[in-house]
């Protein structure tokens, strides 16, 4: 029996209409009679020019067996994000934001495209604004520059010098010579060098991937979110593969995480740790049970084979460490993520286990289960520093709406159409249009 | 009367070209190779220009620089930055600090001879 969604849910369902009557081989009249339209209503519904309330939604689930949220979900979650964060990125252009799901359902290829354009324009800046940093931070290259630009420098005030001056003494024009052989050789040294660090390392931003942390989730995203190898002793296999990622940076970040997988795994063996999710879906029960953290039981569970459950890791600062991503609730690449996500109330609040229900925002709102807690450790002893990390497990709610109260939250606030949000940082473009 | 131009290179063969470009450009050339006592040296005689590398080892030019536009006998010194591309930072605050002129390397030896004589007053 289809159940019922709010009314914002309805904007556009159109084309997954007319997909589901297509591939059940119905026609267009017979399923609008038995769904108490008419035809042309029903042809209009079809190609998103009328909205479809929320009761002919429920008659037309019926008549076309499916669930109203498989009805009116498609154009929602990571592709409606993409528009709306690429108008956010030309804000010179009136985009029309209201019309968004409209122009997706429309026209799903264009959409696609343009969605894909931006996140490409995206993992481009960030490239190059990974490179500029590097171009300023890093001292291999730095001192690599130094040394080619100097020999240059001597090059080419030598050869001057000795292209110019006629009058040059036979002992002067032998140092110079010599000076001249001796850059060139510091010359060809240098740029050789400098090539082969460049060249080591820009694969990842070639592949459109930016950051050593999108490699790693690349590549565990690749592995479908589990390292089997793990359960039984393959370790050597996995570092292997993790010794192939793109950059140096990635390789040690994918390496870090590698280890603590395997001492987690070893600490909490997965035919254990199903079997007690299976019965009591509980982290710190089971961390308990297994004398592990409950930090580390969230990335277990959020690494089991086919989990659908999200996680995202933060350090004190609020920087996302780790994002594995769940489908609904949107995970933003770039910029500061929405502050009302529990994973910061958790932050706050070391070892205080934060449970909500939280109801993500836009025209197809999802719930979902939220699980959050943040651990201090002191590596350094009591003289260093406190360092906290804190976790948010991300699980699809698929019961009914709790009665308990829901936490409206979003991806970030420039794509957020919550417009009255107090926890709003800045204008969203989607109020700003309204 | 002879311009005295101090030159503080940790490269030897930018040095042995500059010292020679400007040697017969009717300038006498002292030289330092690095940075450590370099504002004691200025101080002791000061020269007419004082020709500074950005990217010293012991102490960078910009700290020597700084030393010395906050000492009242040395603050008028004309001085000379000789920077490398990538160093945009450095050459701002050397600017900040009260550097008169920068030069880019790879510098071209006319640009140099230049710079020197509008410096020098010539």
């Amino acid at each position: 029996m289809p159940t019922s969604l709010p009314p914002s849910s309805f904007s556009l369902s159109g084309s997954l209409i007319r997909e589901r009557r297509l591939a059940l081989g119905l026609r267009q009249g017979e399923v609008a009679r038995q769904a108490g339209i008419s035809a042309s209503y029903l042809n209009l519904i079809e190609h998103n020019r009328r909205r479809v309330g929320p009761d002919v939604l429920d008659r037309l689930a019926t008549v076309l067996g499916a669930e109203v949220a498989s009805l009116s979900e498609g154009v929602g979650g990571a592709l409606a994000d993409d528009l709306r964060a690429a108008a956010a990125a030309s804000p010179s252009v009136q985009a029309e934001l209201e019309r968004i799901e409209d122009f997706a359902g429309r026209f799903p290829g264009w959409a696609a495209v343009l969605a894909a354009q931006h996140r490409r324009v995206g993992q481009l800046e960030q490239a190059v604004g990974a490179l500029n940093d590097r171009l300023t931070h890093d001292p291999y290259l730095s001192a690599s520059l130094h040394e080619v630009l100097s020999a240059l420098s001597s090059v080419r005030s030598t050869a001057a010098i000795l292209a110019d001056t006629e009058d040059i003494d036979p002992d002067w024009r032998a140092r110079f010579h010599r000076n001249l052989h001796e850059d060139s050789e510091r010359l060809a040294v240098g740029a050789e060098a400098l090539v082969a660090y460049l060249d080591g390392s820009d694969a990842a931003e070639e592949a459109g991937i930016a950051s050593p942390q999108e490699v790693m989730e690349a590549w565990l995203a690749d592995r479908g979110w589990h390292l089997a190898e793990l359960e039984d002793g393959g370790l050597p296999g996995l570092q292997a593969e993790v010794a192939g990622l793109a950059s140096a940076a990635a390789r040690s970040l994918a390496a870090a995480f590698l280890a603590q997988a395997a001492v987690e795994a070893r600490a909490l063996p997965l035919a254990h740790l199903a079997e007690e999710w299976e019965q009591d879906a509980d982290p710190a029960r089971i961390a308990s049970l297994a004398g592990v953290s409950v930090l580390s039981v969230l990335r277990r569970v959020a690494l089991m084979p086919e989990s659908r459950a999200g996680l995202v890791v933060c350090d004190a600062s609020g920087t996302l460490l780790f994002r594995k991503p769940v489908e609904g609730f949107a995970l933003p690449r770039f910029g500061a993520t929405c502050p009302l996500w529990p994973l910061f109330s958790a932050l706050a609040r070391p070892m205080t286990p934060i449970l909500a229900c939280v109801e993500t925002a836009g025209r197809a709102p999802r719930l979902f289960r939220t699980l959050a807690i943040c651990e201090a450790r002191l590596p350094q002893g009591f003289a260093g520093p406190q360092l906290r990390e804190a976790a948010m497990l991300i699980l699809p709610e698929v019961g009914p709406r709790p009665a308990s109260s829901v936490q409206p939250l979003g991806p970030s606030c420039r794509i957020c159409p919550r417009s009255h949000c107090p926890a709003r940082r800045e204008p969203s473009i989607l109020t700003e249009s309204a | 009367m002879t311009p005295r131009v101090l030159l503080i290179e940790d490269e030897p063969n930018i040095t042995e070209a500059i010292r020679f470009i400007l040697s017969r450009d009717g300038c006498e050339v002292v030289t330092l190779a690095d940075g450590l006592g370099a504002v004691q040296a200025v101080r002791k005689d000061v020269p007419d220009l004082l020709i500074l590398d950005l990217m010293l080892p012991g102490v960078s030019g910009l700290d020597i620089l700084v030393q010395l536009c906050a000492d009242p006998e040395t603050a008028l010194l004309p001085v000379l930055m000789l920077t490398a591309k990538g160093q945009g930072r450095d050459r701002e605050a050397a600017e900040r600090a009260g550097a008169n002129h920068f030069m880019t390397k790879p510098f071209s030896n006319d640009d140099m001879r230049a710079a020197v004589r509008a410096l020098t007053g010539r």
